[in-house]
């Protein structure tokens, strides 16, 4: 008896519980827009991608609610209880050319802006300024094709924030050494490409997502007014710290942008004078730990041990203990086909040079190997005679 | 649909003992051989998703190191689609394709044996990687190059031909099902008679066909690549990396659909039933599961949008995939039409398939968002794919198989299964995957990429819930497991028909069926 | 329902198993064996062989079981038709998979190349290869032969004059010709003409042989003398893979062919008056298939 009873209740509750539950999902969209909805981002591009996207929401869910109106009609009104005989039926020739027709035609209302949006998107020209995006394993690269000017951008929150054992900052995993710098109202082109594995370079507030291949180039355009620190990450799955690649760009005004570019190359023109200066083994040590900590911990981790079958180690290698030239080389040229990548150009020769010491230093490696360090004399010599080849 | 049932020649029954199973040719217990397989690995690829959803529990890395991550979330991807889903749908093809059209078995019984005992042995080649030096494959399930190729752990050259195959195993029953089809109907049954479980298994083994072996050029590309020098994914040789993608998706696409027609055959059958009415507009149903395959060739760079493809061939990849919500509509207002003024009833394989109808509505209104070029350009790998992509597949395929097994079940092994704990076990389901999968819109939309262990603050509070809902519903399936396991040990007898009003052949022979079941055709009129 | 015959469902049997599993091995076996190229592991060496025997084996066995099972007459006409359907979508599927790299040949010719060589909507790409300039055959790589061997010669149409020293077109020749007489064998076979059968098809198996080995032949030219290898770049690449896929193809058909003539002629199978042949018409279909896939080979990867 008390089985039958719940039989009965849960037929006619089932209804009841579909209804309530979907409302439910209906009023989460409504709760905090701007948390859990497209950003509208900053630019005319980015504001027609959001309005496309509202657009195409509102009418499926209007389709929603007359599909599923009519669904949960029938299941309120035509239960076994309510309609015992079921009707006879099975098709109408009217209704089924009337249900394809009319998606069809929103389907076209849907497809003139959109594809209105996309043209516009693919307007691409060269811009006021170029800017060469290179996406590497885990970081990106800013090339200023018309200032010379280049640098890259790593991820600075901290391993000890990322594992829990600090509280974690606002920005966390949003936020860069240095971020790339453009300028408000000026066309800004990004030229974007990569050194290794396939990235993507994101930043919803501009509504640009482009894949970043390497061997090939892909353009995106933008145009921003408003001032400001722009975030977003890489969305291409592109190994271990893909998760740790993000993307900032920093809006400011023309006369603040002139004035950081002047910086930018007068920085590398005081680095340049700096490789002349004699460096002290523990000098080294030290600017080659910050070095390593940001540049190789990645892969070859903290202890120098990297990963097994992928990343070799670096405490112990051969390389390291006892053959400088190809040390050098492997940190200029990087190795072809792995992810070993070259670092002359993201790395000063001062960078290098200590961080090829302290490698040879660290863990134990000074007791086995030749002790051979490097200086960053060295590296500059090391480049000249590949020139002159 | 009547049918004639002589029963005068039944041969022997099955063999005794574990031999019964390891050298079957009885599409019976083949199909439940795939049926278990398949829930094992639904099982395994759901603990990895238990792994995935217990690190994105919060900010920070706490249980896995990212290395470990992508193997999880790669192995879950493979595991989920390859080894749960499709087997599944093999499974319920075997037990149920030789019943429908009145054959005596499979066209190609030993055939039929050998593509099931490829996938143990496929998967446990895959699954061993986990141990291999340098540890599994790590790129996800799309594999894309060069991370699959150049940058891979050497797991890859397994990993390429365990696909190799599993590609095989997929082929080899896709054939078995259409020359079931095509040759061993019984007299009468014209294509038009054809159950529409039938008929949308008919098309899915066309779309493995024709899709199977493109993977298995792909991955033979990789190994090319990997080890024999070839450039077809390096530019610096002439090669690109996006020709991988559209190679993988010339696959991919088809392949989605594949795991959703049968889904749409088995609702069709089960809201039929419950609503004990004939199902609205047969025939539009059949064409619309045409249209969709034949759409489902021409759309596959829909998930390349960002990959920077010429003008032009985003514009027509938009508007083909755009088209395919025509085809999907007809079928979604069908299955309306057929619960209009019908008589229905809420047993456990109707709530199921009502709720299948629901939310792969729903993941379809995602897919179609997802199809506007310049809008997917802010979706696109963000976790609002990846809650579309779980709203088609959860709700969608995995619930269609729920209800089949519940539905069919009582056919297979003559028992009932308990009503009571099968509905509890529905809605413990449907709350689970929707808290699960909800609120991957509100993160995906708020800006979270998909494929990281580690993710900023302001995605916090959604990933919980998230978790928390895909614990609810890994832990609703372990009642599923427990409701099987009973209804196959015993249970009230179930009679042939099961279901008031249902309709076709297999409800015109015993429960459970003999172990042949149509050594002479029946007739049908 | 007079004339119904019973449709023949085969006991149980260990066959498919024991395939899974030789697969299992030999895949076990091939991929240790790769990757342990250049690091002198023999165990996995071993393991592929063992595979390869197993595989072998098992393959015969399962054959045998058939062509027995055919001549005590257990097979329906119903079963035949079963076969036939299950060889033509077999073949279909062979289809699909040269159609991936006919597919990746077209991509690069229309695509990558060009536009990594500055042509196109793409070819800004050029900028990251700039010594590079487009040309089909592709003689030179992006990266002026860094990681890649530049060839020096290439596979395409040498001109009207050095035409009969091209093997290729040989190839075709040899190919086109031993499609006809396979076809010739069907003819016989059908018309009872035991004798005549075993003869053709005899022309065919020698002709499949002379046209592998006058593959191996260009093979041998090509890495001997032209310097055009795997690592060739994409020309190479798609070159081999495609000429070598299908290579491979004609192995297995001539192989195919080979038991049906060793059959015929050693055990008397495809006795006159019993009437399906489907062994080997299933051969020769494939056969045809194979010869189809060469004129699409010849026309898109040595003259186009
Ligand atoms: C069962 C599997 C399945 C199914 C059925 C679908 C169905 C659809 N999918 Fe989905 N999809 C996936 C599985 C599936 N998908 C997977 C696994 C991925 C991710 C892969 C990866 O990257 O890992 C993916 C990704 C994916 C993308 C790429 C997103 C990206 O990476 O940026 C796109 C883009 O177009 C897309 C679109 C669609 C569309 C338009 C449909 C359509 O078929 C939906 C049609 C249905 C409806 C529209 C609803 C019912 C219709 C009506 C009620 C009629 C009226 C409606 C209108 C007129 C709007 N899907
Ligand atoms: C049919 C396919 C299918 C199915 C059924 C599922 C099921 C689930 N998926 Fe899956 N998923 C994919 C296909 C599928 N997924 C694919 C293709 C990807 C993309 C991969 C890639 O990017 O390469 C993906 C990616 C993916 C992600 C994204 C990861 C990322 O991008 O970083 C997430 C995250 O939440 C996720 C979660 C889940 C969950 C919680 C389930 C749940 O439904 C699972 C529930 C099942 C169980 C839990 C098993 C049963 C119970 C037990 C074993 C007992 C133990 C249980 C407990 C301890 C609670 N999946
Ligand atoms: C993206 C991952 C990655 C990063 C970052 C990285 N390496 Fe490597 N490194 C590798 C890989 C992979 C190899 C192995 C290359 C090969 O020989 O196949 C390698 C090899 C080496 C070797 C040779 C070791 C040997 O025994 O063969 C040295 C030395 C080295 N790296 C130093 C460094 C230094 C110093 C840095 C930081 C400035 C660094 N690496 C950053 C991946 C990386
Ligand atoms: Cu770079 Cu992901
Ligand atoms: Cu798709």
């Amino acid at each position: 008896m008390i089985r039958a009873t719940h039989y009965m209740l849960m037929n006619r509750l089932t209804p009841f519980l579909f209804v309530i539950i979907l409302s439910f999902m209906g009023v989460d969209v409504h709760s905090q827009w701007t948390d859990i909805n497209m950003t509208e981002g900053v630019t005319d591009i980015s504001r027609d991608v959001f309005n496309l996207h509202m657009l195409i929401f509102y009418i499926c869910v209007a389709i929603g609610v007359v599909v599923f109106g009519v669904m949960f009609y029938s299941m309120f009104m035509f239960t076994r209880k309510k309609n015992p005989e079921p009707a006879k039926f099975d098709d109408h020739k009217g209704l089924e050319i009337l249900w394809t027709v009319i998606p069809f035609l929103i389907l076209i209302g849907m497809a003139v802006p959109a594809t209105n949006t996309l043209k516009e998107m693919y307007a691409d020209e060269e811009g006021d300024i170029n800017i060469q995006v290179v996406g590497y394993q885990w970081k990106w690269e800013y090339k200023y094709l018309e200032d010379n000017v280049n640098f890259f951008s790593n991820l600075t929150t901290d391993q000890d924030e990322i594992y829990n054992q600090v509280p974690k900052g606002e920005n966390y995993l949003l936020e860069v050494d240095e971020p790339v710098v453009i300028p408000t109202g000026k066309r800004i082109r990004f030229l974007i490409t990569a050194n290794d594995v396939i990235h993507s370079w994101w930043m919803p507030d501009f509504a640009i997502k482009q894949d970043a291949i390497p061997g090939f180039i892909n353009t995106a355009w933008t145009v921003v007014e408003e001032p400001g620190i722009y975030r977003g990450q890489c969305t291409e799955l592109c190994g271990k710290n893909h998760g740790f690649m993000p993307v900032v760009v920093k809006v400011v005004t023309p006369e603040e942008y002139e004035l950081w570019v002047a910086e930018k190359k007068e920085a590398a023109y005081q680095l340049a004078l700096l490789t002349e200066k004699e460096w002290s083994l523990s000098e080294l040590m030290l600017k080659g730990e910050e070095v390593y900590a940001k540049n190789c911990v990645a892969c070859h981790q903290t202890n120098g041990m990297g990963i097994q079958g992928i990343f070799p180690k670096l405490a112990g290698s051969e390389i390291v203990l006892n053959n400088k030239s190809r040390n050098v080389e492997i940190l200029m040229e990087g190795v072809q086909g792995a992810a070993m990548q070259s670092f002359a150009n993201q790395l000063s020769e001062i960078d290098i040079a200590a961080v090829i010491t302290y490698t040879r230093q660290a863990w134990g490696n000074d007791s086995d190997g030749d002790g051979k360090i490097v200086v960053p004399k060295e590296i500059v010599e090391y480049k000249e005679n590949k020139n002159n080849i | 649909m009547s049918a004639v049932v002589e029963s005068h020649d039944h041969h022997h029954g099955p063999a005794k003992g574990i031999s019964r199973w390891l050298f079957t040719t009885n599409h019976k217990d083949i199909g439940t051989l795939y049926l278990w397989f398949s829930f094992a690995m639904f099982l395994i690829g759901g603990a990895m998703a238990m792994v995935i959803r217990a690190e994105l529990f919060q900010p920070g890395m706490q249980i896995v190191e990212p290395e470990f991550y992508n193997q999880m979330l790669t192995l879950h991807g493979l595991i989920m689609v390859f080894g749960a889903v499709m087997p599944a749908f093999v499974g319920l093809a075997n037990w149920l394709v030789p019943m429908m059209v009145g054959a005596p078995d499979m066209a190609l019984p030993r055939m039929n044996n050998l593509s099931f005992w490829i996938l143990p042995f496929a998967f446990g080649v895959m699954l061993s990687s986990l141990f291999m030096e340098g540890g599994a494959p790590n790129f996800g399930w799309t594999f894309y190059a060069p991370l699959s190729t150049t940058y891979a752990p050497p797991s890859v050259t397994f990993f390429i031909f365990s696909v190799h195959i599993l590609g095989a195993s997929s082929i080899m029953g896709a054939i078995n099902v259409i020359v079931t089809i095509m040759n061993m109907r019984a007299p009468g049954m014209t294509l038009m008679k054809m159950p529409l479980f039938v008929w949308s298994w008919l098309i899915t083994a066309y779309l493995l066909i024709a899709v199977m072996p493109v993977l298995a050029g792909a991955v033979t590309m990789m190994l090319m690549d990997i080890h024999f020098g070839t450039s077809f994914f390096n530019a610096a040789g002439g090669g690109d990396p996006v020709l991988f993608q559209h190679i993988f998706w010339f696959f991919g696409h088809p392949e989605v659909y594949i795991m959703i027609l049968p889904a749409f055959g088995i609702a069709s059958h089960i809201i039929s039933t419950f609503s004990r009415k004939k199902l609205f507009g047969y025939t539009s149903m059949v064409w619309a599961m045409v249209s969709i395959a034949i759409l489902s060739f021409v759309v596959w760079a829909h998930h390349m949008f960002t990959v920077g493809m010429p003008l032009a061939a985003e514009l027509f990849f938009m508007w083909a995939t755009m088209l395919i919500a025509v085809p999907t509509g007809v079928k979604v207002f069908n299955w309306v039409a057929t619960m209009f003024r019908g008589s229905i009833t809420y047993e456990t394989p109707m709530l199921f398939a009502i709720c299948f109808v629901v939310l792969f509505t729903i993941g379809g209104f995602s897919g179609l968002m997802l199809a506007i070029t310049p809008a997917d350009f802010q979706y696109h790998d963000t976790y609002f794919v990846v809650a579309h992509f779980h709203y088609v597949l959860v709700p969608g395929s995995v619930f269609s198989i729920m209800a089949a097994v519940y539905y069919w079940l009582p056919k297979w092994c003559g028992n009932m299964y308990d009503e009571r704990l099968g509905r509890l076990h529905f809605w413990l389901s449907f709350i689970g995957v929707n808290v699960t999968f909800f609120p991957q819109h509100f993160i995906g939309l708020a800006g979270m990429p998909r494929r990281i262990p580690d993710y900023a603050l302001q995605f916090a509070d959604w990933n919980m819930i998230s978790t928390a809902g895909a614990f609810l519903f890994g832990a609703s399936q372990i009642l599923f497991l427990f409701i099987v396991v009973k209804t196959v040990m015993g249970g009230k007898k179930a009679t042939p028909e099961v279901w008031e009003g249902a309709q076709g052949l297999e409800w015109t022979v015993d429960s459970p069926p003999p172990y042949h079941t149509f050594s002479t055709p029946p007739l049908v009129k | 329902m007079s004339g119904y015959e019973k449709y023949y469902v085969p006991d149980q049997s260990k066959l498919p198993i024991y395939a899974a599993f030789s697969m299992f091995v030999l895949i076990m076996g091939a991929a240790g064996t790769i990757n342990a190229v250049g690091t002198g592991d023999s165990i996995s060496k071993y393991v592929l062989y063992f595979g390869l025997a197993l595989m072998g084996g098992t393959l015969f066995f399962w054959f045998k079981q058939v062509v027995q099972e055919h001549l005590a007459g257990l097979d329906s006409t119903q079963l035949n038709q079963s076969f036939v359907y299950g060889m033509a979508w077999f073949i279909f599927s062979e289809v699909m998979f040269f159609a991936a790299f006919f597919g990746a040949l077209f991509y690069v010719r229309t695509f990558s190349v060009p536009w990594l060589g500055g042509e196109g909507e793409k070819g800004l790409a050029n900028m990251l290869w700039q010594d590079f300039s487009p040309t089909w055959p592709l003689l030179t790589t992006p990266d002026q032969g860094s990681m890649y061997n530049i060839p020096n010669k290439s596979m395409s149409f040498p001109g009207w004059d050095k035409m009969l020293l091209w093997l290729p077109l040989w190839n075709t020749i040899v190919l086109l010709s031993s499609s006809v007489t396979v076809h010739m064998a069907h003819i016989n076979l059908k018309a009872n003409k035991k004798k005549k059968f075993n003869i053709w098809l005899g022309i065919t198996v020698a002709l499949a042989i002379f046209f592998v080995g006058l593959q191996a032949l260009e093979y041998y030219e090509a890495y001997a003398h032209y310097g055009l290898t795997l690592n060739s770049g994409i020309y190479g690449s798609t070159f081999f893979m495609l000429t070598g896929f299908h290579g491979f193809h004609v192995m297995l058909g001539g192989f195919m062919l080979a038991v049906m003539l060793t059959r015929s002629v050693f055990y008397n199978h495809f006795k006159p008056g019993h009437h399906e042949h489907f062994g080997f018409e299933a051969a020769s279909w494939y056969w045809h298939f194979v010869d189809v896939v060469w004129v699409m080979l010849f026309l898109f990867v040595y003259i186009l």
